[in-house]
């Protein structure tokens, strides 16, 4: 059902000695919502993940996945969950369909379902003839659609991937970005986590930046854009000719002026100023093209961390 | 807090991948080469010596396993020596491969406990291990057969049996061992080596530490009246910590009949009995009892000891 709670952390903290990775968390996901939690390596990320599927024990808070406690009955989570690790591994010397046939006899899955389950998922993933190959022969990305489709043979209501595009070239990046949407599609709910915030920020519903073991924001990206870059309105210019920089900041209502290239600049507005904007420049310059600029996480959670940074 | 499901969910299905890894691998065979090239080359020379003296002993077939012809040692001197050597080379990397394929969490992912991974290994590992043990044994026995040309009587029988189930929980405590390293060091290079550390301590360098710590608990073998009895007594609780110590034992008394004691003697113990003259095999187990089950808690020791040890790790490589 959409809007079932399906993850809700509390409070969740986890300490190595006096090291503190993980920071009094709290986390929601939804069926069939998609949630980033980015940061920066170290920030807590995998230590969150982990927790949630009880594979560690937090020293402090809770945590409800599915509808149960990770920590009393974590084969009840597993058993609705499909985790992806980050670098996952595999038995080099058996084929993948034997890998995957193995962890799906661990999930309880009948000898015909892992046949029938496995066909469709190499067939999802982008696999389709590599069943009898042996593992140790896959490059990494290969490696990383068959974890992939491990998650898809398990059939989850959650879906956990930690770093699932960390490791890939931008082209196989976007198909694999493609097959996160169609778990989405499939209505699981999908935890990604990612210190590549540009790239994930598309199939995120939501995301959660986290810092130093501790969520700095959360929000829909959108969301985040207005309440860190203020204003709300990005607009893009692009124009040739005199002045074009102090002509826009002249334009009431502008906050900021930002120059990307010679001829392409970054207006921070207090609202849709696209049509003063070409009129303000219209006299003296040619406008090649203006529209509102995609905010982009990178530079919410930079600007963010830059003025937390002052501030402390 | 207690945590709910069986802590055996998936061990079945680990056991069942593990034994058939071991059985199908590359290591096995190389090890299985080894032991069977060595094992039956001791039990064909025992043969060719028998042969030249049958008669001597009612036992011919246990002495199949128990003359040494030179240069081979015995049977049950190679095996001593070169089992634990093969558990220790199916155990080494059992846990930190895991770790270091980066497979341990994928599996953990699955619902099973931690407990049924560590379990369900062991025992696949250890199945491995007594199919190669049994079939060794086997190819023994049949070796025996065809070049002796008389079958092996009950009573040899029930002593061999009772051997073989001694040698694999021999085998069994040094798999353990293998694992507690395995469990212990995430290099499975430094695990080998301790591994084969105290598998040199135990088969070669036991029998030098035994008298110096034996002496510094109970003094000096000789007393002023005589041989100090004490030191006898604490030399062998000295040498039956080595578990290669107690599988000699026990080696010696279920396939040389004969033996009566496995400690000191004294003369008010030997009176009347027929000296030389073979135990009934119930009282020869009744003898090692003792041994046997001591193999049999060391195993289960130390695999309690790299269980917890397991179970307090943290699963992020």
């Amino acid at each position: 059902m959409p809007g079932d709670v399906v993850i809700r952390a509390e409070g969740l903290t986890k300490r190595y000695g006096t090291t503190v990775a993980v920071d009094h968390i709290d986390l929601d996901v939804q069926a069939g919502e998609i949630v980033g939690i980015l940061g920066p390596n170290g920030s807590g990320k995998t230590t969150t993940i982990l927790m949630l599927l009880g594979l560690t024990e937090p020293t402090e808070g809770r945590a409800e996945v599915a509808g149960f406690d990770p920590l009393q009955e974590p084969l009840e989570v597993k058993r609705r969950v499909g985790y992806l690790p980050d670098s996952v591994g595999f038995y080099d010397g058996l084929s993948a369909r034997d890998n995957l046939a193995y962890t799906g006899r661990l999930a309880g899955l009948s000898r015909r379902e892992i046949d029938q389950r496995f066909a469709e998922a190499l067939l999802r993933v982008g696999l389709p003839d590599v069943g009898r190959d042996r593992v140790g022969t896959f490059s990494r990305g290969m490696r990383q659609r068959l974890g992939l489709a491990e998650v898809l043979m398990k059939r989850p209501s959650i879906a956990i991937l930690d770093e699932p595009t960390a490791t890939l070239d931008p082209h196989s990046t976007q198909e694999f970005l493609g097959m996160i949407r169609g778990l989405k599609a499939d209505g699981t709910a999908v935890l990604l986590s990612s210190h590549h915030l540009d790239q994930v920020q598309s199939v995120c519903d939501r995301v959660a930046l986290f810092n130093r073991g501790r969520i700095a924001l959360s929000g829909s990206v959108t969301d985040l854009a207005r309440r860190v870059l203020g204003g709300g309105y990005v607009i893009d210019v692009e124009a040739r000719g005199a002045a074009v920089l102090d002509r826009l900041a002249a334009v009431s209502g502008v906050v900021r002026v930002q120059p990307l290239s010679l001829e392409q600049f970054r207006v921070d507005c207090e609202g849709d100023l696209r049509a003063e904007i070409t009129r303000q420049l219209a006299p003296t310059s040619d406008v090649l093209g203006i529209r509102f600029a995609e905010p982009s996480l990178n530079e919410v959670y930079t600007r963010f961390f830059n003025e937390v940074h002052d501030a402390a | 807090m207690r945590r709910k499901g069986s802590p055996f969910t998936g061990v079945g299905v680990v056991l069942a991948k593990e034994a058939a890894d071991y059985l199908s691998g590359t290591r096995m065979w190389v090890l299985e080469a080894l032991v069977f090239l060595t094992a039956i080359g001791a039990a064909y020379a025992a043969i060719l010596s028998i042969r030249a003296s049958v008669g001597e002993s009612p036992f011919l077939f246990l002495r199949l396993l128990t003359m040494a012809q030179d240069p081979l040692p015995s049977f049950i001197a190679l095996l001593g020596f070169l089992i634990p050597l093969v558990a220790i080379a199916i155990g080494f990397d059992a846990i930190n491969g895991e770790f270091n394929r980066r497979t341990l969490s994928r599996v953990l992912a699955q619902p099973i406990y931690r407990d049924a991974l560590l379990l369900g290994k062991f025992l696949g590992a250890l199945v491995a291990l007594v199919v190669g043990l049994f079939s060794l044994w086997l190819l023994t026995v049949g070796l025996g057969l065809l070049l002796l040309g008389l079958p092996p009587n009950t009573e040899e029988m029930v002593r061999m049996v009772g051997f073989l189930v001694a040698t694999i929980a021999y085998g069994g405590v040094w798999l353990a061992v293998a694992f507690l390293f395995s469990v212990i060091f995430r290099a499975p290079a430094t695990a080998a080596l301790t591994a084969l550390g105290v598998w040199l301590l135990f088969s070669l360098f036991w029998s030098v530490v035994t008298p110096i710590v034996t002496t510094l608990i109970s003094g000096p073998p000789e007393g002023i009246l005589g041989p100090n009895v004490d030191y006898l007594l604490t030399s062998h609780v000295v040498d039956r910590i080595s578990p290669n110590t107690l599988y000699a034992e026990i080696a010696l008394a279920l396939l040389q009949p004969s033996t009566r004691a496995l400690g000191p003697v004294f003369y008010s113990q030997v009176q009347g009995a027929l000296l030389g003259a073979p135990l009934p095999a119930t009282q020869s187990f009744i003898l090692v009892w003792p041994q046997i089950t001591g193999l049999i808690a060391a195993m289960v020791a130390i695999f309690a000891i790299a269980y917890v040890v397991f179970q307090r790790q943290e699963i992020r490589a």
